[in-house]
């Protein structure tokens, strides 16, 4: 019973982890060149083949692997060789946990540790993400590295408050914490046809959500800590696959991101005015996690719109824009909604 | 004194951001769905399968040019080689049989050293020598292969016509 049970966590982590989100994260820097290309009427990286297969270039993340694993390890004089092997694995890993409470469909099996308190789970790995790029910047010994980590841990520190706080909205709406409890609330209907989604009761909740996770990922228009083109950030003296795995994690950060704002603002798995309770099984069920993953790439590629179309801001708008701006936007829709939900 | 710069105080629109990010997303995603559904704003040339058409006085590798009966036309006057500012023109000089003129018995060019400029062209007085063929100087591993000898710069030259020596004959 005991390893049984381990057994299928086991699967479902595998599944889960190395089939979807790290393929959809390696498809995605691909993805994300060859979108950028688009957008600026060019048409990117489309050249990798093996034989004579191209597939529009889609083999580019297996090259870029095997060059990422080719290249010289470099570790800078004077850096803290532990920290500086851990801070790639800590920034990867605690994203990676963060997929642990998704519900990827109906029903406990779809996922991988279905917690009451799912959202604080996520909320608290999630922010562990931070060490990964504050240890990053410091153990490698590198002015430039530590500027990016300091401007890296007050941007997260910023704005970890404003995406909090716009959860709370939601949870008040649906009164409980469990991803798969908010995903079954989504599929009540208000009106009588109008799916009750999060992005429907929160919407403000959802922009707010989306700007600030957006600035927790570290990608422009907030990349500060990066900053390619003044300081390379605090991945400056990483190569190989130790960088890589810094690149890998920016992306599986924006497939979390798509998750979570999928499965908070819009309804999960839910298909609008279709078996709300999760409980058809068979090909409904396959429908509604194809569905849910639909929902995961078309807000992923929302995210990568927005990162090609905004330039990026200066450290003091971004610190006016945190506190002064979203911080107060998000207490207000915090009230206006208990307000509501009192009246009601 | 200073010059004033008007600076219109932005409204609370503008500053509210979000009009004009939507404005901003508008424009990307119009690029992007075009692009990806048709390619019609599309400006890259896909090089090894599609070449950019070169204008026609493009200056490319350069060729010698033949008589009627296909011997060379140059006649050795040295004048390319002196007007060359980089130097790369070597030419042997040898005494022809047939007529009272000179020929190259050997005809180097230093691709190394050559900018392309045409000089040597201009220089001319036989159309002799011209860098109409079109062509790069392929790189190469070695530095011999960068120096191109008479009969490499023969075979892709062509058949001249003009009145050899000029009009001053």
């Amino acid at each position: 019973m005991d390893w049984m049970f381990m057994l299928i966590a086991l699967l479902k982590v595998l599944v889960v982890l190395v089939v979807f989100v790290l393929m959809l994260g390696a498809v995605l820097t691909w993805v994300e060149r060859r979108m950028s290309a688009l957008i600026q009427d060019r048409l990117g990286p489309n050249r990798a083949q093996i034989g004579n297969v191209r597939a529009w270039g889609l083999l580019h993340p297996i090259a870029d692997m095997f060059k990422a694993f080719t290249k010289e390890d470099f570790v800078p004089a004077g850096a803290n060789r532990m920290l500086f092997f851990l801070a790639p694995a800590i920034a990867l890993a605690s994203t990676l946990a963060c997929f642990a409470v998704i519900p990827f469909g109906p029903g406990e099996h779809f996922t991988i540790a279905p917690l009451d308190s799912g959202m604080l789970f996520i909320i608290a790995i999630g922010s562990f993400g931070i060490y990964g790029v504050a240890l990053g910047g410091w153990a490698s010994n590198n002015n430039f590295g530590l500027l990016g980590a300091l401007r890296g841990a007050a941007q997260l520190v910023s704005y970890e408050v404003t995406m909090g706080l716009n959860l709370v909205g939601v949870f008040a709406v649906f009164g409980t914490m469990s991803l798969s409890q908010l995903v079954l609330g989504q599929g009540e209907l208000l009106w009588g046809w109008l799916p009750k989604w999060g992005v429907v009761v929160q919407p403000v909740g959802f922009v707010l959500f989306l700007i600030a996770s957006m600035a927790e990922n570290k990608r422009a228009p907030f990349d500060l800590p990066e900053g390619e083109s003044e300081i390379i950030g605090y991945f400056a003296e990483f190569s190989a696959m130790r960088f890589a795995t810094f690149f890998l994690t920016e992306f599986v950060e924006i497939v979390l991101i798509a998750a979570i704002a999928a499965t908070v603002f819009f309804g999960g798995w839910q298909i609008p005015w279709l078996d709300p309770q999760g409980v058809a099984g068979g090909f409904i069920t396959v429908a509604q996690i194809g569905f849910f993953v639909f929902k995961i790439i078309a807000l992923c590629w929302l995210q990568m719109l927005i990162r090609w179309t905004l330039p990026r801001f200066r450290y003091d708008q971004l610190m006016n824009l945190g506190w002064k701006v979203l911080l107060p936007l998000s207490l207000a829709n915090i009230v206006v909604t208990a307000i509501v939900l009192a009246l009601s | 004194m200073a010059k004033l710069v008007d600076r219109p105080k932005a409204d609370l629109v503008i500053r509210s951001y979000i009009p004009e990010v939507l404005r901003g997303l508008r424009v990307t995603s119009r690029h992007f769905w075009v692009n990806f559904l048709t390619r019609k704003n599309v400006v890259t040339i896909e090089y090894p399968e599609e070449k950019y058409p070169y204008p026609p006085r493009f200056r490319g590798q350069h060729r010698l040019m033949k008589r009627e009966d296909d011997s060379v036309r140059c006649v050795a006057c040295f004048l390319c080689a002196t007007a060359c500012p980089a130097d790369c023109i070597t030419i042997k000089a040898g005494e022809r049989s047939d007529k009272n003129e000179k020929y190259p018995v050997s005809f180097e060019i230093d691709y190394i050293r050559c900018i392309f400029c045409g000089m040597c062209e201009e220089a001319c007085p036989c159309d002799a020598i011209r860098l109409d063929s079109g062509d790069h100087k392929l790189p190469g591993y070695t530095r011999e292969e960068e120096v191109l000898q008479k009969e490499d710069l023969l075979a892709k030259g062509g058949l001249s016509i003009a009145k050899q020596g000029g009009i001053l004959q």
